[in-house]
């Protein structure tokens, strides 16, 4: 990695609809993914639930941008770190989010998963590693 | 601004970028290239269908840095590369590849 490189976090603390942050976020990580910079996702809280699978948006009249989480690993955004006390005191788990892989281009494209489980703790650490952490 | 296709009329965005994305056809694009100045051939059809699946599956279109890559990896490194690209969309192949498929401009594309 190049000295310029910094680590950059993205908080994501609120549930996916009925506020802007959810996808605003995304899309500030899309934009940010250009600058070749080392980029990691952490979903605490109520944010757990923007990587619950089979969103389904119809009846309130917005977007469903869930899918685009399965994007992230072509902007080389490899790292979701998710909650595990978040999830479970919501009653979710692993298999309630959506499965998200990134390809290896350096090991036969194989695909790897992208979502890590991390205990309360844990993402103290993950934070405390980080030069820039932006919530949302 | 607004495009004529078969006597009905398409509402787009100042650029060019069609409002509603349910409208599209493949008269439209045809239409919308010509309005680009560009000639379709069977390689901008391909980059075209490639960004409509992309959008499908991801609900984005992506960043042509990204876009380059897939193309590479799907067409070959013949027509995935950024030389090629520009000359296939001059104006920047997320960018006119997009108005032309339809989808909204990618984002972060300024």
């Amino acid at each position: 990695m190049e000295d310029d490189v910094k680590k950059f976090l993205y908080v994501n603390r609120k549930a996916p609809y009925g506020t802007i942050y959810a996808l605003e976020s995304l899309e500030v990580v899309l934009i940010g993914a250009a600058f070749d910079q080392d980029v990691s996702l952490a979903f605490l809280d109520d944010g757990v639930f923007q990587l619950t699978k089979s969103q389904d948006t119809k009846e309130i009249g917005v977007k469903n941008f869930s899918p685009t989480f399965r994007a992230l690993g072509d902007y080389e955004v490899t790292k979701l770190y998710v909650e595990k006390e978040s999830l479970d005191e919501r009653g979710l788990t692993l298999d309630d989010l959506q499965e998200i892989t990134w390809e290896d281009e350096d090991d036969d494209y194989e695909e790897k998963p992208s979502i890590r489980i991390v205990t309360r703790a844990e993402m103290a650490d993950v934070m405390a590693d980080q030069d820039v952490i932006l919530s949302f | 601004m607004e495009y004529e296709v078969n006597g009905t009329t398409i509402e787009a965005d100042e650029e060019g970028y069609i409002t509603n994305l349910g409208e599209w056809t493949n008269d439209l694009a045809g239409v919308i290239a010509t309005a680009e100045e560009i000639d379709m051939t069977e390689e901008h059809w391909a980059v075209v269908n490639f960004l409509r699946e992309y959008y499908e599956e991801y609900q984005i279109a992506p960043a042509v840095r990204v876009l380059i890559k897939s193309i590479k990896k799907s067409l070959g490194k013949e027509v995935g590369n950024n030389k090629y690209m520009y000359e296939l969309f001059p104006y920047g192949p997320a960018k006119q590849a997009c108005k032309i498929a339809g989808l909204p401009k990618p984002t972060g594309c300024i």
